[in-house]
């Protein structure tokens, strides 16, 4: 038996799914999430692509009595949410799920179980909109689902619902994916991957998901308080008692500019990974990439005004947000002009890729050009909200994602599937989709220009936009027949095609130096980095790292071993052991789908149950890691020995709890920020009625937070700073219940209430995490000895005391000045 | 601004094709080429002057004091349009038409009795939202005397599609027997 072969059994029998409906159900492999994640969200490509063919079908005449306006508002609904939560989002984060740990080095990603958890949450979640949708209520509201045409008044059936708690749903799935990207992107890399030599690939999933973190919690949060007026009439936007609609305007754009950004840098990063491939050289300018996407990220969260031009924002404000605007296109056209300049510099082929490539450079650059129009303020006045809108917004989205992901299927498919592509349906329907596409969409531009506007399920036969949009339909209908040919060809590719080589391309990047398809484990042992494009240098990687001549290349105590390494320098930092299969993320995401439903059906008073069961979980959830034995230092190979992570501070858990509560801290200052805008700028204030303020309640809460503050700091002594918060608490509890005044009456009391929720939540949820670490110490746990887990009570302890005593002091501050 | 547009379109597409023309002579490959000068600077300029454009235009569309300005309220609700203004003998309320003088500014107050509309008569002016609990004023000036559309520029639900109005802009003796209370 060779070395490789016995390796690769050993392996196995760690990393594998066992066969059977148990290994499907408990499996928490990357690779195999990661698929299903793909597979999922090109399903619901195909049902918005559906829903995007009864639209054209209604519009193709005028007067169309094929849909009514109630099935109409539905389609165009339902076609917008699919597209944007239930496709872009998770077929990108699905491909890093997958493709990521094989490109840095890695054997998994840093949250194995965190990965399954969030896609149990997006098929429960998106589910619950199919359902809604089979049902004949799906949601109507428009994808913004502006208030307060979604609120309860004008939207007393269930379809709003749906929404909310559906979409929520789907982003607790995208925040944890989120923290599992990032924290595998700066931990878990290969030995000697230094940030400067990581595949930029990495680098725009870096910035993705750290936008998602900032970009998300303010959707949230926009999510959770109409839920709140709606099933118990807390009037955040109804302006009659002090709330007001565009309040969630700020919200909802808030998260849905960057939300853009956040859909077209990983396929960006796609391109970059591609298309120096395609021309035979390195990419140009990698520095000016990675200052490019930082700006961007950046850049992108000064702009969500921009989709509020026309409600009315003083001038210098709209000055200001329209420069943001146009300012955007300088990093983009830093980033078009380095892959022309790569182009150029090397030897371009016209292979398949490199062809939706090309679709990808036209149609996107059209959108970019139509979206600096749309920033130019008075141009907006004319086109906002016209089917000018809805053209540019798809060769945006069209161009940005769809083209590049088609480029990736041809790319790596032979990666997932192990066999190489020998067909030329490819070549066809590249031809159909960009026809159709082109034909659908530009007239579309021009219908635009002459007033047709956006969401309407009729127009006039008189007025002369008939022409263009059955041309616009039949161009629609070409696509369909493309996306047809696309699937054919890929259900040919998976069922007939011949194996592949290894490294089909000639590419440089680590995820072709192993087996295809890839092994549960990846690579049997991990290289040694020391430039960008490692194959480059040894083109026999595969073999060697697979004969195990690299680190951890030896199984041991049945553990799935993985290396992390310091953020940026790259030096080994420690081992990571991480977490085998098992059903808690099924259960947790069963348990937290329970809660959602009973929402939904208005059962409010049970919703709370599931709530606990969600604790219960997650507290066995760390229960089980790590053991009571330390290891001290344990060879990694060549020579080297690092300690296992549950013996160091800076573990993977911890940098996960760091990223988690500055999630966490940005919808904490998103409510602060709705707080303060309701307060200066929404009608019918100041309330009616103040909080009674009670300076011994308050002196308690403050002490209380200022014993959890100083308390036990240095010897990371957890029971005194409990006893501080348990203070906290109470009187958080205290204000909420005794002094504020109740929540239906003005949204001033309405946003207390949250306000000190949210404080009471987390202080409750601080001393759960201090009595876990202190029962872990008792039991004689290892990581709560010498690892991380005191670090992290701490790093919770502090969240809290911070926040819970902000919003104490916050409200009672008005009050008392009062 | 459409010119431009295609104007960028084309070169970007000609450097595209251009790369793939057969290997020849040798290749100016320099970052400070590529990036800085195309992707820097040429945006940079182009933004630039747009930017400028936008301010100035805006600036211009922007309600300046003029005594002979006229104010109308619009109420928008689901699914009528109702103006109301000043006439000789107490306010005048029109359900569905605007009348207004040709050649003189309007002052069009917004605002809404249920969700949110957008009041848009595209050959007069921008649109702009009317929100509840918000008075936002849009002017518009209408040329000529004649008939313009109007139409409901933000989603509002089922009748958002046939949620229109027209604008009737008077001649002088048409004004005046308008505010007279003829019609
Ligand atoms: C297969 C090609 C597609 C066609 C033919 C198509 C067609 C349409 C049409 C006609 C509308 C306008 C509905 C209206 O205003 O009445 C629309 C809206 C929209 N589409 Fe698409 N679409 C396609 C693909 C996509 C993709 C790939 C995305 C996103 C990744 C997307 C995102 C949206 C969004 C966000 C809206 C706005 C929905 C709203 O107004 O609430 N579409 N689409
Ligand atoms: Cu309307």
């Amino acid at each position: 038996m060779t070395q490789a072969l016995r390796l690769h059994r050993a392996f196995e029998r760690i990393w594998g799914t066992p066969r059977g409906w148990r290994g499907t159900l408990s499996t928490v492999n990357h690779s195999t999430l990661g698929v299903r994640l793909m597979v999922t969200a090109f399903a619901f490509f195909l049902i918005g692509g559906v829903l995007a063919m009864l639209i054209r079908a209604q519009l193709a005449t005028p007067g169309s009595a094929f849909a009514g306006p109630d099935i109409y508002n539905q389609l165009f609904t339902m076609h917008g949410s699919i597209m944007m939560f239930l496709f872009a989002i998770p077929m990108f984060e699905g491909f890093a799920i997958y493709m990521l740990p094989k490109m840095l080095g890695a054997r998994d990603l840093a949250f194995p179980r965190m990965t399954a958890y969030g896609w149990w949450c997006y098929l429960f979640g998106g589910s619950l909109l199919l359902i809604a949708m089979v049902l004949g209520v799906a949601p109507d509201a428009g994808w913004f689902m502006y208030t307060p045409l979604s609120s309860k008044p004008y939207s007393p059936g269930i379809n709003s619902d749906f929404w909310l708690l559906g979409i929520t749903f789907v982003e607790i799935s995208a925040i944890v994916t989120a923290v599992d990207i990032v924290v595998s992107i700066l931990k878990l890399r290969a030995p000697g991957m230094s940030l400067d030599r990581m595949p930029l690939f990495a680098w725009y999933m870096l910035v993705t998901a750290m936008m998602m973190l900032i970009g998300f919690p303010p959707l949230i949060l926009g999510s959770i308080l109409l839920e709140l007026e709606r099933a118990f009439g807390w009037p955040f936007f109804d302006a009659e008692r002090g709330g007001d609609s565009l309040l969630w305007q700020h919200l909802f754009w808030l998260f849905g500019h960057p939300e853009v950004y956040i859909i077209f840098l990983p396929a960006a990063g796609v391109v970059s990974t591609i298309l120096p491939v395609m021309a035979r050289t390195r990419i140009l300018g990698y520095g000016w990439i990675v200052g490019a996407i930082l700006a961007l990220g950046f850049l992108s969260f000064g702009l969500w005004v921009h989709h509020m031009f026309t409600v009315g924002i003083p001038h210098m404000a709209l000055a200001f947000f329209s420069a943001a605007s146009t300012l955007v296109a300088i990093p983009t056209g830093v980033q078009i002009f380095a892959w022309l300049g790569t182009l150029w510099a090397g030897r371009p082929q016209m292979k398949l890729p490199m062809l939706y490539l090309v679709g990808f450079f036209v149609t996107f650059v059209m959108g970019g050009l139509t979206g600096v129009m749309v920033a130019v303020v008075p141009f907006d006045w004319q086109a906002h909200d016209t089917a000018f809108v809805t053209a540019h917004l798809h060769y945006v989205l069209f161009g940005g994602f769809v083209f590049p992901m088609l480029a990736a299927t041809y790319y790596w498919l032979g990666h997932v599937t192990g066999r190489q592509y020998s067909y030329t349906l490819g070549k066809a329907a590249f031809w159909l989709i960009f026809i159709g596409f082109h034909l659908t969409f530009f007239l579309m531009h021009i219908v635009g220009l002459l007033g047709q506007p956006r969401r309407i399920d009729t127009y006039p036969a008189d007025i002369g936009w008939t022409g263009y949009n059955l041309l616009s339909s039949v161009g629609g209908f070409v696509t369909a027949i493309g996306f047809g040919l696309f699937v054919i060809d890929l259900l040919l590719q998976f069922f007939h095609a011949p194996r592949t080589r290894r490294n089909p391309w000639g590419a440089g990047t680590l995820e072709w130096a192993m087996m295809l398809p890839p092994p549960s484990y990846n690579i049997a042992s991990l290289p040694q980095v020391d430039d960008r494009e490692p194959l480059e240098a040894a083109p026999d990687l595969a073999l060697s790292l697979a004969r195990g001549e690299g680190y951890l290349a030896e199984p041991r105590n049945n553990w799935r071993e993985t290396l992390a390494v310091e953020t940026a320098s790259g030096r080994i930092d420690h081992i990571v052991v991480l977490p085998g299969n098992t059903l808690l993320p099924l259960w947790t995401a069963l348990v937290t789908g329970a809660f959602f439903v009973l929402m939904l059906l208005g059962l409010y008073a049970w919703a709370p149950v599931p709530l606990i069961g969600v604790a219960a979980l997650g507290w066995r959830w760390a229960w089980v890691q790590g053991g009571k034995q330390p290891f001290g230092k344990l060879p990694i190979g060549f020579g080297d020995e690092a300690c296992v992570h549950a013996e160091v501070q800076g573990s993977p858990g911890w940098w996960g709890n760091v990223f988690f509560l500055s999630a966490n801290g940005t919808f904490f200052g998103s409510l602060l920020f709705g707080y303060a805008f309701l307060w200066t700028i929404a009608p019918n204030w100041p309330p009616p009625e103040l909080l009674t303020p009670s300076v011994p309640i308050l002196a308690i809460g403050v002490a209380g937070a200022a014993v959890a503050a100083l308390f036990g700091r240095r010897v990371r002594a957890l029971k005194g700073p409990v006893a501080g918060l348990a203070a906290l608490f109470v009187a958080l509890i205290a204000t909420v219940w005794l002094l504020a005044p109740s929540p239906t009456s003005h949204a001033y009391g309405a946003v207390l209430a949250v306000l000190l929720g949210y404080g009471a939540l987390h202080v409750a949820l601080a001393i759960l995490i201090g009595m876990f670490v202190v029962r872990r110490r008792g039991a004689g746990y290892v990581a709560a000895t010498l690892g991380a887990e005191p670090r992290i009570a701490r790093l919770w302890i502090d969240y809290a005391l911070a926040t819970g005593a902000t919003a104490l002091i916050g409200a009672h501050m008005p009050a008392l000045l009062a | 601004m459409l010119a431009g547009g295609a104007a960028i379109l084309v070169l970007v597409c000609a450097l595209l094709a251009l790369a793939f023309r057969p290997r020849g002579a040798v290749r100016d490959t320099s970052v400070r080429r590529w990036i800085v000068g195309g992707g820097l600077i040429f945006p940079t300029a182009i933004l630039a002057v747009l930017l400028a454009y936008g301010l100035v235009v805006g600036e211009r569309l922007l309600p300046r004091e003029d005594p002979r300005t006229i104010r109308v309220v619009a109420e928008a609700s689901r699914w009528q349009w109702t103006f109301a203004q000043p006439g000789n003998a107490g306010m005048i309320r029109t359900p569905g038409v605007l009348h207004i003088p040709a050649g003189r500014p309007v002052d069009v107050e917004l605002r809404t009795l249920d969700v949110i509309h957008a009041f848009w008569v595209p050959r007069l002016a921008g649109k702009l939202d009317a929100i509840p609990g918000h008075r936002n004023v849009l002017r518009i000036e209408a040329g000529q005397p004649g008939m313009y559309y109007g139409l409901c520029a933000e989603y509002c639900g089922i009748g958002h599609a046939g949620h229109g109005f027209r604008v009737i802009a008077h001649d002088a003796a048409g004004w005046a027997s308008f505010q007279a209370g003829g019609e």
